[in-house]
């Protein structure tokens, strides 16, 4: 057998990734978020200009990964520390990431506010639709009928209530200039998502205002489901509710 | 028809969640017998490999490099 | 050149004179029109003012300026100091420093302030300035103690410090040389395996796992090293005391005063005034009422400072309570305790 020459088309980790190591459940999909946004830093030369806060949730843990300057905030805090570092060093790409318990449970005024204000901050969430750090209950965006440790029978819109959708609820507000959500069920999901991700780093540096990227992420162990099955529970149960695709570019809203 | 491409898969940090079987287009990525030292099971590459990246794209622990052949030695 | 301006006008701007250059507010009275003139004055400093949607986000804003290495302030009155308490345990553990303001409602946010109402151990330097020109000193020390020691620094007033014109001249203090924020997460840190992650968590960058009890452990004997070094206190009057009058912040003016006359008058009083509510002088306080008969301590609660003054005279003399709630219908702290001859009486009744 001949010897063939390749060329590396895809590294282990990112530049700008300092560890593969982490300890979040088999199947998880927020490492698959960590990856496209440090590449996506690293694509648009910004690794010297970027500035993440980080949120309380499973994703915490990746934290440490990340070879940017780092702020971590408490739960559900992460928009209102990103407006003030923002402001002080308004040339920088200011990115959160949070959970769907630490913005819209927690912090769903602050994200609010700051869409609202338009400050020049790109918001991302990742939502699986539970509390994943202390164990899989319902938060605000889980969906009617999903099972989690505090709605073991489903949730049932008369005894909890309806989830709140918080791509839908961002986008009519007049600060916010993107907005998009995006999954990573699949591999052409993950290419789309990180499409939408870079779409909402450019409006931040145009200065157009602000920018949320929700992305729908595989929790095997919120879900009570085999880890295999993560992928089709995202898009056929969470996906069903929390709709894939832009609500809003360049400030105007889109039909869907 | 020779494979396109290859992986190299780091296989002593996955932690066996299948999520790249499905993923691969050409489906040439199958879970084998072997486990690894924290009793995972672990993927392996049949012939057949495009070098598309999706496996690198799905895993959340980082355990793919992807390559794409540019010509015989 | 000196000019009549209101305390919160020329707390704003000892604070700009101390280079801060971001402030975070929500109005709720009487710190209202700190948050205005931080909003009139900073933008031509070069500087940011956000009206925050809440305390809770007020805060968060000033936390994350003050992670880029700038330096920020936030504030409010008691309720709204009440809501920033897991913000300013967490900052502290995070090593930020950060100034914060209570104009106070009265005095009956001296637990708040000392003892803090976030979770966990942690301490808040706070300084208790008595009028408006000690104010502007003390705002800028303020900033320079808050980089020194990368902690939290409160510096707690109240409705008359707040209200009080008087005629002062605001120039920039020099406190001594700080090293650079190079903890500082100004975002140019990246892409060299050596980033700065400003973290409460006990992490370090590219490690697994957090290690909470050794970043705990320090923090506290951080603490411990500021409380040796960073006590202040007034005194006036203790060497030949019968009675020490303890008191801090806009009371204790009217008591400085109480205390000066009756003096004139040849009674055996002395007054001590703890600059600093935490570090509390207690070392200081202990020494100044070693020869007295009596402790009398005025302020305008239901009895907070009088648990630290019982501390620390650790029974060399009765400690006792002259002041007492007192406020004024709208609840903003102006009440009839407020005044000379209302505090005189009370200090002459505990010579007797």
């Amino acid at each position: 057998m001949s010897e063939r020459v390749a060329e590396r088309t895809g590294e282990f980790l990112p530049r700008l990734q300092l560890s593969p190591d982490h300890d979040l459940c088999p199947g998880c999909g927020e490492p698959l978020v960590l990856r496209l946004i440090l590449e996506l830093i690293d694509e648009l030369g910004l690794a010297e200009r970027a500035i993440g806060v980080v949120g309380i949730g499973c994703y915490t843990a990746l934290a440490p990964l990340i070879d940017l300057d780092v702020i971590q905030a408490l739960h559900g805090r992460a928009p209102s520390l990103a407006t003030g570092a923002k402001r002080m060093r308004p040339e920088s790409l200011l990115f959160t990431l949070q959970g769907d318990g630490d913005m819209v449970n927690e912090g769903l005024q602050e994200v609010i506010h700051t869409a609202a204000r338009g400050e020049n901050v790109t918001c991302i969430l990742l939502n699986n639709g539970v509390f994943g750090e202390t164990g899989g209950h319902m938060t605000a965006t889980t969906v009617l009928g999903q099972r989690t440790k505090n709605t073991l029978e489903g949730r049932d819109a008369a005894r909890h209530g309806h989830p709140i959708r918080m791509c839908e609820l961002i986008a009519p507000l007049g600060g916010a200039t993107y907005v998009a959500r995006g999954s990573v069920h699949d591999a052409a999901a993950v290419s789309k998502t990180r499409r939408m991700l870079r779409r909402a780093f450019e409006s931040q540096l145009a200065g157009e205002g602000f920018s949320l990227v929700e992305v729908l992420t595989m929790c095997p162990t919120g879900w009570f489901v085999p880890t295999k099955e993560g992928p089709g529970y995202l898009n056929g149960v969470l996906g069903a509710v929390h709709g894939v695709g832009e609500l809003k570019r360049e400030g105007k809203l889109l039909a869907r | 028809m020779s494979a396109q491409g290859t992986v190299v898969i780091a296989t002593e940090r996955c932690k066996g969640c299948e999520l790249c079987i499905p993923a691969c287009p050409p489906r040439v990525l199958a879970m084998s017998e072997t486990r690894n030292a924290i009793g995972a099971r672990v993927p392996e590459l049949l012939p057949g490999c495009t070098g598309c990246g999706a496996c690198l794209l799905v895993c959340p622990d980082f355990c793919f490099e992807v390559y794409r052949y540019t010509g015989e030695a | 050149m000196r000019r009549l301006v209101e305390g919160s006008e020329a707390i704003a701007d000892a604070a700009l004179a101390a280079g801060c250059r971001f402030f975070a507010g929500y109005p709720m009275t009487p710190f209202t029109e700190l948050l205005e003139s931080f909003a009139a004055k900073l933008p031509a400093a070069g500087g940011a003012c956000v009206n925050a949607e809440s305390e809770l986000e007020a805060i968060g804003m000033a936390w994350g300026a003050a992670a880029t290495g700038a330096r920020a302030a936030t504030g409010s009155t008691g309720q709204g100091l009440a809501l920033m308490q897991e913000s300013l345990s967490e900052l502290t553990r995070a090593e930020l420093p950060l100034v914060v303001f209570n104009l106070a409602r009265g005095q009956g946010d001296y637990f708040q302030a000392t003892r803090g109402g976030g979770h966990g151990d942690y301490r808040l330097i706070v300084l208790a300035p008595i009028d408006v020109t000690e104010a502007v000193v003390l705002t800028q020390e303020a900033f320079y103690l808050a980089d020194q020691w990368r902690n939290p620094v409160l510096v707690i007033g109240d409705y008359l410090l707040a209200h009080t014109a008087e005629a002062v001249a605001v120039h920039a203090l020099e406190f001594g040389a700080l090293p650079a924020k190079s903890w500082a997460a100004d975002g140019g840190g990246g892409g060299r395996g050596r980033p700065r992650h400003v973290s409460s968590l006990g992490t370090t960058p590219g490690s697994k796992g957090i290690d909470p009890e050794r970043a705990w452990q320090a923090l506290a004997a951080k603490h411990e090293r500021i409380a040796a070094a960073e006590a202040r206190f007034e005194a006036e009057g203790v060497e030949d005391a019968d009675l020490l009058v303890v008191a801090f912040g806009s009371l204790a003016r009217f008591a400085r005063h109480a205390v000066r006359e009756l003096r004139a008058e040849g009674a055996r009083v002395g007054f001590f005034r703890p600059i600093t509510l935490w570090p509390f002088p207690s070392v200081a306080l202990a020494a100044a009422a070693a020869r007295v008969r009596r402790v009398a301590v005025l302020e305008q609660n239901a009895g907070q400072m009088i648990d630290d003054v019982r501390l620390a005279v650790l029974g060399a003399a009765p400690v006792v309570g002259i002041g007492g709630i007192s406020t004024d219908p709208s609840g903003f702290g102006i009440g009839r305790l407020l005044d000379p001859e209302n505090v005189r009486g009370r200090i002459a009744g505990a010579l007797r």
